[in-house]
Order: C-alpha cells, then structure tokens, then sequence
C-alpha cells in the first residue's frame, strides 16, 4: 500500500521537477551527513539517510557525502571533528550530525568552522543559547506520533501487557517513552471500556541507540523476555529493528503477538503479518528547506521542532513525522485509532492533558491544563503508571 | 637449489601481505571502485595533511603501549585478551582523578597517569590471581573481566560520574583544562604521551633483551614447568608480567580520556585492546615489528575514514583489510611450518 504511495509521490515530485525549475540548483553544492549507526539499519540512521537522498533529488546537483557509524566501539579511530575536517576539505558547506550523541562535538566543531552551517539533529544548543551562530538544532515532533503507536497497542493487546525496548535514558527518550504510554492508556479507557490503571506498561532500557554486543543489553534478549512474560505487543524506542523481528519470528511460530517498529517509514517490511504500525522521521522536507536556504544564502539559525501535516500524515513531500498504519492492524482497531488521529489532528484531544504525575508521584501537569513544549521536552522522569526506571 | 630455497625463504614473510593487497584490490574491483583512487584516498587520509598526521600519531599512542606490554605476557605464554579492559580501568582510574582532585597541572597529571597506570595493573593482577589461585584460563577470565569494566563504565557514567544536567549517556562531564593532556597543533595528539609510549616500548625491549627478568620470562613462556624445576616461580614472574602488561595498557586508556576525548565515555577502549593482540600476532612477536605494524594498522584505520568520505564504499574496508593481512599471516607467515605441512600432504598423496 505505502509503496504505491511512495511511487505515485516520486512521480509527482520528478514531475513538479520536470516542469517547475522554480527551485534553487543545487550545482556545487555539497552537504554531509553523519550517522551514528549504519545507513541500512531500517531505523534512525537510514531515515536520515533517506531525507539526505531527498535532498539529492530535489536539490538538482546537489552531492552528499555519508559517514555512518560513528561511534567509538564501531569507530574508535574516528571522531566527529577528523569526519568534519575531510568533509570541508571536500567542499561540504553544510553538515548534518544526525544524534544526540554528537550533541557537544558539534557545538565544538561548529566554532572551528564559523563559514559552515551545522545542524545537530535532536540537540537544544540553539534553543538554549550554547550554539555558535551557525549552528541549528532540528527535530522531529514525534510524541504525538508515539502516541499513536501507543494507541495502536493499547487497542490490540489482549493480555493487557506492553513492552517498550528503550534505548538509553535522557529527556528525548523520557518523553517519547511516555507520549506512547499516554496514548495507550487514553485508547484503552476511551475504546476499549477498561480501567487505564489496568494497562501494563513496562520499559526496558538497553543502554544506547542500539545494540553492541558486550556493552548494552542485547535488545533481541530483551525483547525475547518481554515476549516471554505475558506481554503480547512490543513497541520499539531504539534505533534498529529487533523488537519486530524477534515478535516476527515469535509469530511464525505461532504465538499471538504484535509490533510496533520506529523511526523508518519502511520499518514494518521487517514482518509486516504482525506490524501495528510505524512512527516515522521523514527529514526529506526539512533538511531539503534547510540545503535550499544555504545554497540561497538566506539561512538563519534556528531550533526546529517540527511536526505533522495532520491533514496526510503519510505525505512525504510535507510532513516532518507520520505514522503509517501496518498490516498486522485490524479492521475495528483501525477504525478507533483512525478517530484517535483524527481528535488528534483537530485539537480535541491532546496527549499531555493533565492530571498527569511523575513516576514518583509528583504532580508534574494540573488536572485540566495541557503540557506546554518546555514541559514535554524536559519531562524529567517516566510518570506514574509506567514501570520500569526512569534514570 | 639450496640458494633459491633461502631466496624463496627470504621474501616469504612479504607473500602474506601482497596476498592481503591482493584480496582487499579485488573486493575494490567487485565494488566497482578504482583501487588506485581508493588507496590514495587512503594514503591522503593517513599523512595527507599534518593534521592526519598528528590524528594517526594520536591514535597509535594507546595502541603502542598495549602492544608493548602484550610483548612481555606473550613471551610469558600468557594471552592476556583482558588487555582490552585494562584499558578501560587505567581510563576510569584516570578519569577518577581528574574529576575528583584538584591540583596544578604539574602534580594533577602525573597523578592521573599513576592512576591509570595503577588501574590497569589492578585489573590484570585480578586476571593472574584468578589463574595462579583460581586455576581459571586468562582467556576466559580476560574476557569476563573485560565485561565488568564496560558495565562498571556504564555504571559510572550513567550513575555517579552522570552528568549534572542529567539524562545522557554519553559521557561524563568533560575534565577541567587543568586534568587534560596538552595537544599539539588543535590536534588530539599529546606529545607527551607518545613520548611516554616510545619510552615504554624501549623499556619493554631492554627488559625482552638485557635483563635476567626477560630470560625468566621466556623460560617461562616456553616451558612453565622446567622453569619451575630452574627455580624460577612461575606465579610471580606471571603476575609480574601481568601487571606491567596492565599498567602500559591502563596508561593507553587514560591517555584516551585525557587527549583523544576529554570525558570518560562509554567504548572508551572501543577494542584498541583486541587491535593490540593483533599487531603482536601480525608482528610475529617480534620487538621491531610491533611499532611498525602498530602504526600501520593507525594509518590503515585512520586512512579508511577518508576512503570512506571520499569513495563512499562500506567503511570496514579498512578493518577488512588489517584483518585479512593478519589471518593470512597466521596462516602462511611461517615458512617452514608451511613448508611442513605442504610436505606432509605431499607424503600422505604419494603413501
């Protein structure tokens, strides 16, 4: 089903490029892309890949050059400062540094070279005021999105158990781990009739972005485990795609359980009897207005945090995050999660609508009031209901 | 005949490593690459500019001073695999140091590197005592200490040493400029420290080829049970070489958090251990050899960076090919034992 839309979608943007020309050229122009992890890896990194190969195509003449994992246990020798000085030399006027991980050499490295333009995915230097001048931070809106996978799991499980394979604590994670247990409960209350504090939901961090062997838990272990203590759907907050693959797997040997993958639009091909859903990045938008504001000479610093085109959340060509529904989804819980979205999309409901409480019991949003942006950016631990740790 | 076979003899330590150009052309070739443009990106990368230079220098440091100490556990008949976590341990001795004390530089990085030093030997005396007391091979026994390290790291950076901001698990908080190596040139490059591994290297070579210790050594590494009935005590002379191993390698890691980062990180090491075990195995356990080879297998790493960038073909080409080399030389570096089992096949044929 996505594929054809993404086809039709190719076509329409070779079309527009055909015809239109009105876009900025992108004849010498270079731009890295530094990825934490590998750009296959049907997660984060190959989403930003992907959005770096939009650019490519929309940008005409416009070259990038890759970097990915980088990271000391993959690369010991390499660091984001040598990768930054190759790519210069080579004539890149713009660099994305695509982790949270590369959060402070980046802010480094972006002094040393004030006449490149820098952005760090996921970071808030911008925001805070620690960024050099050409330095931007860039994110996608995911919570929404993660409460949409939530929802989706919340309207599926028939045990009553969720699993969350988290990846390593710190505000992002916090936040989006709780997006997702926000909306399974709202979904479970709201469609199913049952009591929200009912739900299980339960988060496992494995302690990076994804798995190295001997140094974070392995998320195929952790998955396995879920899977084997009565939960029946796994959602996935990690980089990479184990926690599908594992229930994949659990699946064809005949056991009833679920996923939800994350980060990559094509997540779900990795066993899509089974899939709910995927919440994606797509960065094509973004990074392709960002290139074309360098190339025209009109870039300004800035702390994006962009989110959905609620009216398609499956158009590539405008919609920073989206959620694209999977396979393994049925009809009637289809339906709900579609009136979710669609509440969603028009403000009736909010995800972070209080009362909402700390893990430890502390009121963090009144009864009533909705969260603002600096309050969901900065959660600063798990919230009651949810088990697991939250530092 | 007889000249020809030393001729053969003679450039037969090379064939390997042609063997190994060979192979890593023709993956080029079936990537559809050209292998002259890769190899030269590889060359710019490594000493194309001075700051490759410096990054490649940088990077041998750590590298060097686990070689140089896997010498001396090698010529004891040790495999200390836990090299890799002695590394580490020397890097959180140190990074304890630089966060918890406060002293001028001048006293401040001396304590530091002692530190590291000591942590290291710490953690390889452990690996010694679990084999002279518990009986428990120092491969098996490396590789759990190795473990433990990694997961006292995570402990360490995502618990006390996290962060005041909290919430990342990146690293701790980067060292005060008082508690870091000074670079050279806006490199990562401490000269000091690769002065103190070219001193340690040449300790280490005095100690293999002057000294009564290095003689008991390879007593012992050759026959641990006549080195006995000599008298010389196999426990201490192993945990002696165990420790001096570990204290190099633990000054590796804290030259690692205190030049090449300026933090404790997670993968602080990142397997520049297990990379040390293999410039010894590809040096043949020979004292001229291991610079040599240790700064090549720096150049090839750091060259791939830019062979990456500049091709954008899979970046483990160059771990494909360090790794490719030092398996072939395994395999057939030793010309007479090649030499042997080319006859005994020929024998086992012909009976």
């Amino acid at each position: 089903m996505h594929k054809r839309l993404i086809v039709l979608l190719s076509l329409a943007a070779l079309l527009l490029a055909a015809c239109g020309g009105a876009g900025p050229s992108g004849e010498g122009f270079t731009f890295g892309m530094i990825l934490v992890g590998p750009q296959n890896d049907h997660g984060w990194s190959q989403a930003h890949y992907e959005g770096g190969q939009y650019v490519v195509e929309n940008l005409p003449g416009a070259e990038m050059i890759v970097f990915d994992l980088l990271n000391p246990a993959d690369k010991p020798e390499a660091t984001l400062e040598g990768v930054v000085d190759e790519m210069v030399a080579q004539g890149a006027t713009l660099i994305f540094t695509t982790s949270d991980e590369f959060e402070e050499d980046t802010t480094t490295v972006a002094a040393k070279y004030p006449d490149v333009v820098f952005v760090n995915v996921s970071g808030d230097d911008a925001l805070t005021g620690e960024a050099p001048a050409n330095l931007s931070n860039v994110m996608g809106r995911m919570e929404e999105m993660k409460a949409i996978a939530g929802c989706a799991a919340a309207l599926t499980t028939q045990t009553g158990q969720l699993g969350y394979v988290g990846p390593l604590i710190n505000h992002e994670t916090l936040r989006l781990t709780a997006s997702a247990y926000l909306g399974a409960r709202h979904c479970y209350e709201t469609y199913r009739g049952e009591s929200g504090d009912d739900l299980q939901f339960t988060v496992s961090w494995i302690g990076f972005w994804f798995n190295i062997p001997g140094v974070t838990s392995d998320p195929t272990e952790v998955t396995t485990n879920f899977l084997d203590t009565g939960v029946d759907v796994v959602l996935s907050g990690i980089d990479t795609t184990e926690a599908i693959n594992v229930a994949g797997q659990r699946a064809a040997a005949g056991a009833t359980v679920w996923a939800v993958p994350y980060d990559y639009l094509g997540a779900c091909d990795n066993a899509p009897a089974i899939c709910l859903g995927v919440p994606f990045f797509n960065w094509g938008p973004d990074y392709l207005a960002i290139a074309e504001a360098v190339v025209e000479g009109n870039w300004s610093q800035s702390w994006l945090w962009n989110g959905p085109n609620w009216d398609d959340l499956s158009d590539l060509d405008s919609t920073s995050v989206g959620w694209l529904n999977g396979p393994g989804l049925s009809e009637e819980a289809a339906a709900n999660l579609a009136d979710y979205i669609s509440k969603l999309a028009s403000g009736e409901v909010a995800v972070w609508t209080g009362p909402i409480n700390l893990q430890n019991g502390t009121p963090y949003i009144a009864a009533g009031a909705v969260g603002t942006d600096e309050e969901i950016w900065y959660l600063p631990q798990l919230l009651e209901g949810m088990q697991g740790p939250s530092q | 005949m007889s000249l020809s076979k030393t001729r053969l003899e003679r450039v037969w330590p090379l064939l390997p490593g042609l063997a190994a150009l060979l192979v890593t052309t023709l993956l080029l070739l079936a990537m559809g690459t050209s292998p002259v443009d890769a190899y030269s990106a590889m060359w710019q990368g490594a000493f194309g500019t001075s700051a490759r230079v410096y990054s490649v220098l940088a990077f041998l440091v750590p590298l060097l001073l686990a070689a140089s100490g896997l010498l001396l556990t090698f010529k004891a008949g040790l495999w200390n695999i836990g090299i890799e976590g002695q590394i580490i341990m020397g890097a959180v001795a140190a990074s304890w140091v630089a966060l918890r004390v406060q002293l001028p530089s001048g006293l401040q990085i001396p304590l530091e590197l002692l530190a590291a030093m000591a942590g290291g030997a710490l953690w390889a005396a452990l690996a010694g005592v679990l084999k002279t007391r518990g009986g428990v091979h120092e491969i098996f026994g490396g590789l759990a200490l190795n473990n433990l390290a990694i997961l006292f790291t995570n402990y360490l950076i995502a618990g006390p040493w996290q962060p005041p901001e909290g919430g990342s698990f990146r690293g701790t908080q980067p060292f005060g400029a008082h508690a870091l190596l000074p670079l050279f040139e806006n490199s990562r490059l401490s000269l000091l420290s690769l002065a103190l591994a070219i001193v340690a290297f040449a300790g280490v070579a005095l100690v293999l080829t002057n000294s009564h210790w290095g003689l008991r050594l390879k007593a012992l590494g050759q026959n641990a049970r006549s080195a006995f009935l000599l008298g010389v005590s196999s426990n201490r002379e192993m945990l002696l070489a165990m420790a001096v191993c570990g204290a190099l390698a633990g000054l590796g890691g804290g030259v690692r958090v205190l030049s090449w980062f300026d933090s404790l990180r997670q993968s602080i090491s990142g397997g520049i251990g297990y990379l040390a075990l293999m410039v010894v195995l590809l040096a043949g356990f020979r004292l001229v050899l291991t610079p040599l080879v240790a700064f090549f297998f720096s150049a090839v790493l750091n060259g791939s960076i830019t062979l990456q960038l500049r091709t954008q073909l899979h970046s483990a080409l160059g771990d494909i090919l360090t790794g490719v080399l030092v398996l072939l030389v395994l395999l057939f570096g030793n010309y007479e034992r090649v030499r042997r089992a080319f006859r005994r096949r020929r024998s086992q044929a012909d009976g």
